[in-house]
């Protein structure tokens, strides 16, 4: 087969020096009763078939031509070096780093790594990476239970659904209680947490309140307000944020955030239907022994040479076992790496204009639909880089669009009953005027 | 004390950095490669981005601006250098990597097999990569007929009767498995007396990690002396308050468990669920099928047998299996056919034909479900690989996959007996674990000495201390996409260490000599942490 | 055989004792340690703390093992010794000295008959 090097004669060889006389022989051990009935594989295909094969499924995908969809995931631009660097195979085909010596590439990255991140949230520690920003917030979520030995979270009503879907699932292990504080989506409202409606549902069995910036509906939140209100029952802030953010908005640390969890896919990883992404963590050093993953520290060999080697290992599955802070085994190193790369390529100034171009062109969006009389603003507080827009018949709109190959963002009735006909609609730095002008025109069509 | 400003060496011809300096402090610490931030100067570029357009701007300016309160008022320090600068350091860090791609990995239950390259070309498909995880069903039909046929090919590999693709590592495949076993007791009334999960000595630790997550006690069984299950023991631990037990087949002592078919009537009889860990499928491809044997559920390694690239340490990805008892809990959503034939839909898909009229969708309203695990449906990426290696392998080439992996280890297994002991001589499948007990008793030269002088001769070692139950454990997998040369030459290797511990001790404790940084002194990492870059102490 | 010092009590979870009057001094002993290996990070009691005799009362954790400390007598917590913090090595280079890990007022010092003497802990340990 493809990638099998062995010849018949090379598995004679092998049968004849282990001293059996077919391959049959190794698989002796099987009782009979549970061999297998059946296995019906398709043949297999040389790789001229194979690429037909995988061609004519990725072109069954209509990937938009024009999209405000974001979400919680965005189309950004990936630069091509980042690619490169991620492409190298010394990194790709590489095993976690168990054996340092040999592993200083893979180490080195992930120390940079934790470095940008905890220079983007302005934190003292942050792991090696988690699978993705809700399973981040999840674990983020049970290691507050653990800091502060209480088994109670708040979570506003206007943090990713499908991160409070994933947070319910993790929480439902331990049973710990989730209690949600409500976003005023009120008509004509803010669509942010107000802290006086997370001091109500706070009181002292609370671990944490979790809440994001921007929030769901990219609205610009009171963190420091909320860290307040958390802070004052003894509960700690889990912050969500979204990372391009950070180039323009302050960072966790400065409003007192205790644990950071973010989704790193905008940090130059595909939208891939949805992975693999990357999960980050932050926090403060003195809640380090408490932190769940992988994390790499700098040390020194015996003739004084620098090197990075996986450490406070003890906290770990792979030692602690059944008292380990999580059963995390694997990051997602890769995806760590692209961020990395995508960091480093670019920079403070780059980043910061991708952030300043996106929230420059969600207003763009907004203000051309609310000029075209097409829709309003459903919310009155500032929001970055997403806009949730009423549109009225918006799902016989949203329906004729996605036909013509334009996603108008995402539908948020379907899961907010309170937010009929709103969309919720992203701009990145990819957002071009033409985009705009035709969605504009084909909102228009549709009236 | 000022590392940053020390100009580096370049490596010598061996790959270490040959870097020394004397600092003013008069302490000697030497740089490999200096990290991405001292090469940072204020002004570089390697990416810029267009400007908003006079008309953009304009329109925004109607629009409520950022609060000043919630502005950053200090930029982050991220690094500023040019793309040569970037990928050089990269390009350079690369090269302090050992990796599939440059050698033998024979690292024990991480099946470092070959990664094919048809399956990068083919997770890098725009079709593939531009598309957005909440696209509407319609413009996703690519997406989720590939996540519903590698299913159908995971279900058909493992004699399940469905599959979720969400979890996207094993220890998550192994938490989906127990939340589900959990929700399958408490559906029957039995949530609260069920509260035991039990493990084999042998299990990996994300075993006994995962139970404690959903909140039960973990039960350790021993082994027998033939490193199998014992099966009294078992029995005597299974009862009325029994959830689960979990079990690695092969195990990781790479020995197939031959009374299966016992535990798992066992495990049914006493009403728990029977969880196998999926670790081990490379080697029983074909020969043994867990959901038909009588599993309950089971989670696959893509990355380890269906040869999705470990990236140094992840992404994975985890699905999990599961028989009929268990299907109503997978996590949401679960893609699904919603019109056309499934029969007809796989036979024109194995033809590399459309179905004209089938459509996809991903099925939310699963109300026995235990949630999500993760973002929408998976490590898509991971799926795409894993389906382009089962599709180019076939029936026929997944077969031989474990066959060749089952020889490869009993080859070395034959080849190395001599050299090191073997607690358990048995014929083994995808591994063999080895003691180096003897060197360490006879010459004081432990496992983790001879696995620094296993990287001396350019060779990644197999895997050490574990499992747990065999002293100064060597767990060696050699996978089928290694030559019998690489095989050969790798016996040569282990004989070579095995006669230096005897004859030469101190040169093996003193490895490795050769690679580019020397064994690090783990416990100050560990007693005074170092975990990221300190600013304002280097040149930047 | 090992030898370990005549003036304290062992217990089989190899932490000592030394008793002065009715301060007791715990710490592990210089077997425990060498299990372990490098030590890196000791959890220790909160003063005041009530401890039972055979319960776990701490964490020691070295590079690739990590411990719990049971304590080998009932007592209150007077003191702990704050330089583990920083230097959790005094437990390797000096188990029985620099590194003990906690002072306690003994609640009852019929538990002290549960213990073995340097003898009978060398016994064990060989």
């Amino acid at each position: 087969m493809a990638y099998s090097p062995h010849t018949d004669a090379d598995r004679e060889r092998m049968l004849a020096t282990v001293g059996v006389g077919s391959v049959d022989d190794l698989f002796a051990d099987i009782p009979a009763a549970v061999r297998p009935a059946r296995f019906e594989i398709p043949p297999p295909l040389v790789e001229q078939q194979v690429r037909a094969e995988l061609a004519r499924l990725a072109e069954h995908n209509r990937v938009p031509q024009v999209s405000f969809l974001g979400a919680g995931a965005y189309r950004h631009l990936i630069p091509s070096v980042v690619w490169e660097v991620i492409g190298r195979s010394e990194f790709s085909t590489s095993y976690t780093p168990y054996q340092p010596e040999v592993s200083q590439g893979t180490l080195q990255s992930i120390y940079e790594f934790q470095s940008l991140i905890c220079e983007l949230t302005g934190m003292e520690v942050a792991t090696a990476s988690h699978y993705d920003g809700a399973t981040a917030t999840a674990e983020a979520a049970l290691m507050a239970c653990r800091l502060t030995r209480r088994q109670r979270i708040a979570v506003s009503g206007a943090v990713n659904p499908q991160i409070r879907h994933v947070l319910a699932t993790y929480c439902s292990g331990p049973g710990i209680e989730i209690v949600e504080v409500p976003a005023d989506l009120a008509e004509g409202g803010s669509g942010l947490t107000p802290a006086e409606a997370a001091a109500r549902v706070l009181d002292d069995d609370f671990a944490c309140l979790i809440s994001q910036q921007p929030n769901f509906f990219g609205v610009i939140e009171p963190m420091a307000e909320l860290a307040a209100a958390a802070h004052a029952t003894g509960a700690l802030l889990v912050a969500v944020v979204e990372p391009v953010s950070l180039a323009l908005l302050e960072p966790p640390g400065s409003y007192e955030a205790d644990i950071v969890a973010a989704e790193g896919q905008p940090l130059g990883i595909p939208l891939a239907y949805g992975g693999p992404y990357v999960g980050l963590m932050a926090a403060r050093m003195s809640a380090v022994r408490q932190m769940p993953g992988r994390l790499v520290g700098g040390t020194h060999d015996a003739e004084g040479r620098r090197g990075y080697v996986l450490t406070l290992q003890a906290r770990e599955q792979h030692i602690r076992r059944e008292k380990a802070a999580s059963n995390i085994c694997t990051n997602q190193a890769l995806c760590a790496l692209a961020a990395t790369a995508y960091l480093s390529a670019v920079g403070p100034e780059g980043l910061r204009e991708v952030a300043e171009l996106s929230t420059v062109q969600a207003r763009h969006v907004a203000a051309a639909i609310e000029g075209g009389g097409l829709g309003e603003r459903r919310f009155t507080a500032p929001y970055f880089s997403e806009v949730a827009l009423r549109v009225p018949e918006a799902a016989r709109r949203y329906a004729a669009l996605v036909a013509q190959g334009i996603v108008p963002g995402y539908p948020l009735w379907r899961v907010y009953p309170d937010l009929a006909d709103t969309l919720l609609l992203a701009a990145t730095e990819l957002t071009s005027d033409a985009d705009i002008e035709r969605l504009v025109d084909a909102l228009g069509a549709t009236r | 004390m000022s590392i940053a400003q020390r100009p580096t060496q370049p490596l010598d011809a061996s790959g270490r950095g040959a870097a020394f300096h004397s600092s003013g402090g008069g302490e000697e610490l030497g740089i490999v490669e200096p990290l991405i931030f001292d090469a940072s100067r204020p002004g570089r570029r390697a990416v810029r981005f267009p400007f908003a357009s006079a008309e953009a701007r304009r329109a925004a300016e109607g629009q409520p601006g950022l609060p000043s309160s919630a502005r950053r008022t200090q930029p982050a320090r991220l690094p500023e250098v040019s793309e040569l600068d970037l990928l050089r350091h990269f390009n350079r860090l690369a090269h302090l990597n050992y990796a599939i791609d440059l050698n033998f990995y024979p690292l024990g239950s991480c099946t470092m097999k070959y990664n094919p390259k048809v399956n990068e070309w083919a997770a890098r498909l725009p079709g593939f990569a531009d598309s957005h995880p909440l696209d509407p069903d319609q413009l996703a039909q690519g997406s989720l007929a590939l996540e519903w046929l590698l299913a159908e090919l995971l279900k058909e590999i493992s004699g399940f009767s469905a599959v979720s693709l969400q979890p996207a590592a094993g220890a998550q495949g192994e938490l989906t498995g127990l939340l589900m076993t959990r929700a399958y007791h408490r559906s029957r009334g039995e949530g609260e007396q069920r509260s035991k999960v039990l493990v084999p000595d042998s299990a990996h630790g994300t075993n006994p990690a995962t139970a404690s997550m959903v909140g039960y006690t973990a039960v350790t069984i021993p082994s027998n002396e033939r490193g199998g299950m014992d099966l009294e023991a078992l029995r005597a631990a299974l009862g009325p308050d029994s959830a689960a037990l979990m079990i690695t087949n092969p195990s990781t002592l790479g020995i197939f468990e031959d009374q299966i078919d016992q535990v798992i009537a066992a495990v049914r009889d006493a009403g728990a669920i029977a969880y196998m860990d999926g670790a081990n499928l490379n080697a029983i491809l074909g020969r043994f099928r867990p959901g038909e044997a009588g599993f309950d559920v089971m989670h696959f390694n893509l990355h380890k047998t269906f040869s999705t690239p470990h990236g140094g340490g992840g992404p994975g990805a985890g699905p999990v299996g599961v028989g009929e008892r268990l299907a109503p809990f997978l996590p949401v959503p679960l893609p699904v056919l919603v019109e056309g034939d499934a029969d007809e839909v796989r036979a024109n898909a194995w033809a590399g034909r459309s179905t004209p009229d089938a459509h996809f969708a991903l099925d939310w309203d699963r109300p026995h479900s235990i949630g999500k695990v993760r973002m929408y449906t998976g490590n898509f990426g991971m799926f795409v690989r894993a389906y382009t290696y089962i599709r180019s392998n076939g029936a026929s080439g997944l077969r031989e996959i474990s066959d060749d992996a089952v020889l490869a280890a009993n080859y070395l297994r034959v080849g190395l007996a001599d050299a090191y002991d073997l607690p358990y001589d048995r014929i083994c499948k995808h591994e063999v674990v080895f003691s180096g007990r003897r060197q360490k008793r006879d010459h004081g030269v432990t496992t983790l000495d001879m696995a620094k002088a296993i990287l001396d001769a350019g060779v990644h070692p197999p895997t050490i201390y574990f499992p747990l139950i065999v002293e100064e454990a060597l767990m060696i997998e050699p996978t089928e996409t290694e030559s019998l040369e690489t095989l050969d030459r790798f016996i040569e290797v282990m004989h070579d260490v095995a006669r230096r511990a005897a004859d030469d001790p101190e040169s093996v404790k003193r490895s490795p000599v050769s690679t580019p940084v020397g064994r690090l002194d783990e416990a100050s990492a560990a007693r005074r942490p170092d975990l990221r870059h300190v600013f304002g102490q280097g040149g930047e | 055989m090992a030898s370990y010092p005549t003036d304290l009590h062992y217990s089989k979870d190899h932490e000592w004792v030394r008793v002065d009057g009715s301060t007791a001094t715990i710490g592990i002993t210089s077997y425990a340690a060498q299990e372990l290996g490098d030590v890196v990070f000791v959890e220790l009691p909160e003063v005041g703390a009530a401890l039972q005799q055979f319960a776990t009362f701490g964490v020691v954790e070295s590079v690739k093992a990590v411990s719990d400390l049971f304590a080998p007598v009932s007592g209150e917590v007077t003191q702990v010794n704050e330089a583990l913090r920083d230097t959790p090595e005094h437990i390797n280079t000096d188990p029985f000295g620099a590194g003990w890990v906690a002072k306690l007022t003994l609640t009852d010092s019929s538990g002290l008959d549960e213990l073995m003497d340097a003898d009978a802990y060398a016994e064990l340990t060989a």
